[in-house]
């Protein structure tokens, strides 16, 4: 059933398009509706079991040999996120059945909705980590793919590229320490690699695959600082903003995060990373969100804030890990569960805001927080959603961010108590990074319910008919608002069917010990944290007032010192710096090319040979050299020097053919009867070829090239004879072995002939020379058909 | 004797290297083939040169010189005949075409 539920949304996908043929008067997102209902069904109905501790699981072999198999595992951790992504999924769907026209290529969206959904519940079932990988891309390429849903403004395709080089980059890393581990471990199920976890801790690959791993879960889940590419990819029709950048793929890191939490947390540097990304993330998304002035924007923002919470909260809960197993573990595993909890709650608020923002774009006709004011009375419903959501968001009772945040500012208290550090000071630290940045948040959130809904109603500046939108676009929305009042009225429903089954997985074999100490409650009496929230509504709603005289802080930070710029910056600077790289050695001039092969044989043939003391060589067993060698080595010698002096090509090729006559009496020397015939033919006919192509070719002109490039080439020509001489000699000199040619002596015995030439050529090696009787013929070919071929024939065909 | 046409080859590969990295199409092909030149004999020297008689089998002969490399030799004699022939008429055609023999002058010519 596990591994059907990953691949129903494939197999679906298939069909979209035939529907949409066959059934053109049927919205075909009714049709895709049925799959994450259906899925969320199945789902649902496994709860009771993994809150009793049964795991689901199911194997199909894929590459068996590579130890590849595509193993899907429902635990508790997974269900938290397959939940959320079928029930948010079918939400989504539905949404965008209202929400999209029917002009729009819909069959496009929604096979890559489905896509996305699919590769979105392998990334979370699959327990090999290939797999995971494999799914892990698919959820980028889907991604892609619907931020450039209208392919046609160039603002949506920058911010598709955008998000593809980043998470692409980001998988890529993590591809690499997947691989890491698996040399460590010799597995890749994540299951078995926990399980030997001993193995793995204190090798020295442990950190640069934690850090490479981290690197993928980071560029995912758009942490500092690789959260550039998530305000750019809400050029996405707003569904897919709801659903892909708040509610699960940029979850998709926290997954990675809380999975491996067990393999990496027994070392401290774990610990150190997260939480200090997480909340250096937290604090920036808050801080830059109040800038932005359009509200995707800001969502977009508050969303990368939110996710360096729940990511913070989960470094932090890893030090329970290290600490071992004391009571005390319990409360530093607190961080963790609160982690989960805010996990689910901002799936659910920040899902009900973009859509809630997507129907005042859609009513309004702007998302600009400049141009709209007063619609509270125009969208009611709409307005209630908005408040939900954002005071949920900001942390206020009664809703169910207010518990969240609750647990977090404990967790942040508890861990600046830790001593854990040099000195006791630093501990402030984390407590007062996380309570300014909720500060900032509960600004940004009245910003995006008092600027939206309350103030001045400007109707000059909208287009549109204002009313409130159908009823089908405001179900969706409404669901996640009453789930938002639900999960604070009934917290410890979540708490006990997902989150507990879900902490036994990140903290393995301490399932008793923990079962009880997970409650949450909306009210614990006066302690600090709520003194905190006090102090966050008090401080956030002065902030707020005075947001006028202190705006000016943005301009202190210029837009060119921006990560977008540097991001552009080293993107433009990239191309152009390759282009010319590649212009400054691809000159387009042949000679240049060859001087490159030249040198590179020089240099490393030579330079191997020279090192590994390869050159040596002795002459003792040099035959005698007689007078007619003399005579003819000095022919050789005069005629091959005389042809770089040569005035004309006649005097040029006469030389070239004094070469080949001389050599063909060295083969009569050297008793080689046939060879020399064979030469004397062919360098006579060699010349008449060359002087018959002089009759059409030009003059032989004197070079003019520059002294230095001259240099050059002569000390390339002398290098490479050089070299040539040298390692000739040594290998003349360190002979290994015999000859095998007293075998071809047998000639007669073997093959019937006396000649042992061609014996060999024509029956002990006839292969070598049927080929070269083909090299010869298509040879033949190719000077006829170059021949007789007139290139301008061809405009007559065209013609035709 | 092997020392003495081992260096007569060196320097014919300088000769050709030379003439390859010039910018005239004739050159290059000279050089080619001034190139397979010294590789023929190259090849000849490292099987040993002059010890024994012609490799054609008789009656009173103890040792004969070793064929295998003269085998090669004459595949590759007639190998690098094709292609110099090829060039030839290879080059006869793109002076033609472009009227030109200056591989600097015939940079960046796209095919049409």
């Amino acid at each position: 059933m596990i591994v059907v539920a990953i691949l129903i949304p494939f197999i679906a996908a298939m069909f979209i398009p035939l529907l949409h043929k066959y059934f053109p008067k049927i919205h075909v997102g009714w049709f895709a509706l049925t799959i994450p209902v259906l899925l969320f069904v199945g789902f649902i109905s496994y709860a009771p079991a993994l809150a009793n501790g049964e795991i689901q699981s199911y194997t199909i072999h894929w590459i068996p040999s590579y130890g590849i198999n595509f193993t899907a595992i429902l635990d508790g951790l997974s269900m938290i996120f397959v939940l959320l992504i079928s029930g948010i999924g079918s939400l989504v769907i539905l949404y965008s059945i209202y929400y999209l026209s029917e002009k729009e290529s819909l069959r496009h969206f929604y096979i890559y909705l489905l896509l996305f959904m699919g590769s979105m519940l392998g990334v979370v079932l699959s327990d090999n980590m290939m797999v995971l990988y494999v799914f892990w891309e698919l959820t980028s390429i889907s991604s892609f793919l619907l931020i450039a849903f209208w392919y046609h403004r160039k603002k949506s395709r920058y911010g598709a590229q955008k998000s593809l080089l980043i998470t692409v980059s980001g998988g890529i890393s993590m591809l690499v320490g997947f691989l890491m581990l698996f040399s460590m471990t010799g597995t890749f199920s994540i299951r078995e690699t926990i399980a030997s976890v001993d193995l793995i801790v204190g090798q020295p690959l442990f950190i640069p695959a934690m850090v490479l791993i981290l690197l993928g879960a980071f560029t995912k889940s758009a942490q500092f600082p690789f959260h550039i590419w998530l305000p750019d990819a809400m050029e996405a029709p707003t569904p897919v903003s709801a659903y892909l950048h708040s509610a699960t793929m940029v979850k998709a890191g926290i997954y990675l995060v809380a999975r491996f939490t067990p393999i990496f947390a027994m070392g401290e540097a774990w610990f150190w990373i997260i939480t200090i990304i997480g909340l250096m993330t937290l604090f920036w998304g808050s801080f830059t969100a109040i800038r932005q002035t359009d509200l995707k924007a800001l969502l977009a923002y508050s969303t990368i804030s939110q996710l360096g919470l729940v990511m913070s909260l989960l470094g932090m809960g890893s030090i329970a890990l290290q600490l071992g197993y004391r009571t005390e573990m319990v409360l530093y595993s607190q961080a963790t569960f609160a982690a989960l909890f805010h996990l689910v709650n901002h799936s659910t608020f920040k899902g009900a805001l973009f859509m809630v923002v997507g129907i005042v774009d859609l009513q309004v006709g702007t998302r600009d927080i400049r141009r709209l004011g007063g619609l509270m009375s125009i969208l009611p419903i709409t307005f209630t959603i908005a408040l939900i959501g954002s005071f949920s968001m900001a942390g206020l009772p009664p809703f169910n961010g207010f518990l969240s945040k609750e647990m977090f500012f404990a967790a942040v208290l508890q861990i600046g108590s830790l001593d854990l550090f040099s000195w006791d000071a630093i501990g402030v630290v984390f407590p007062v990074v996380a309570w300014t940045a909720s500060v900032f948040t509960f600004v940004y959130c009245m910003i995006i319910v008092f600027k939206t809904f309350l103030g001045q109603y400007k109707g000059e500046k909208v287009q549109k008919q204002d009313i409130e939108p159908p009823v089908g676009m405001l179900i969706a929305p409404s669901v996640l608002g009453l789930l938002v009042i639900g999960i604070f009225l009934f917290p410890n429903v979540i708490g006990t069917y997902l989150l507990k089954p879900a902490m036994v997985n990140i903290y393995p074999g301490l399932a008793d010990q923990l079962a009880d100490h997970y409650t949450i409650s909306a009210w614990h009496g006066f302690k600090p944290e709520l003194w905190m929230t006090i102090g966050v509504i008090g401080i956030g709603i002065l902030v707020y007032k005075l947001l006028k005289h202190w705006k000016g802080v943005y301009r202190l930070f210029p837009d060119q010192w921006s990560l977008d710029a540097l991001y552009n910056h080293t993107l433009t600077h990239l191309e152009n710096s390759s282009e010319k790289l590649t212009r400054s050695y691809m000159t387009g001039y042949l000679r240049g090319y060859l001087m490159y092969i030249y040198i590179f044989f020089i240099a490393v043939v030579g330079g191997v040979a020279l090192f590994s003391g390869a050159i040596s060589f002795d002459l003792s067993t040099d035959a005698d050299i007689g007078v007619y060698e003399w005579i003819f080595v000095c022919i050789m010698l005069v005629a091959g020097i005389a042809i770089l002096f040569a005035k004309s090509r006649l005097t040029a090729v006469l030389l070239n053919s004094v070469l080949g006559f001389s050599i063909a009496f060295f083969f009569v020397l050297f008793r080689a009867p046939d060879l020399a015939l064979t030469q004397t033919i062919i360098e006579t006919v060699t010349t008449a070829l060359f002087l018959l192509c002089f009759y059409f070719l030009p003059e032989w002109k004197k070079e003019h090239i520059t002294p230095m490039s001259k240099m050059l080439q002569i000390g390339i020509s002398i290098a490479t004879g050089l070299i040539f001489i040298l390692i000739g000699l040594s290998v003349k000199s360190g002979r290994l072995f015999d000859s095998i040619s007293n075998y071809f002596e047998n000639a007669f015995e073997l093959a019937g002939g006396n000649n042992i030439v061609n014996a060999i050529l024509g029956d002990f090696r006839a292969f070598d020379t049927m080929l070269e009787v083909v090299v010869l013929f298509i040879a033949g070919i190719g000077v006829y058909a170059l021949i007789k071929f007139k290139g301008e024939k061809r405009q007559d065909y065209e013609d035709q | 004797m092997e020392t003495l046409i081992i260096i007569l080859a060196g320097v014919l590969v300088a000769v050709a290297t030379y003439l390859i990295l010039s910018k005239h199409i004739l050159r290059i092909i000279l050089g080619t083939a001034i190139l397979s030149h010294a590789v023929h004999l190259l090849l000849m020297t490292m099987g040993g040169l002059k010890r024994g008689s012609t490799p054609i089998l008789a009656e009173n002969k103890v040792a004969y010189t070793d064929a295998l490399p003269q085998a090669l030799i004459l595949t590759a004699i007639v190998i690098s005949f094709a292609v110099t022939a090829f060039i030839l008429v290879l080059a006869y055609r793109l002076y033609r075409k472009t009227g030109s023999d200056n591989l600097d002058a015939l940079r960046g010519m796209d095919d049409e």
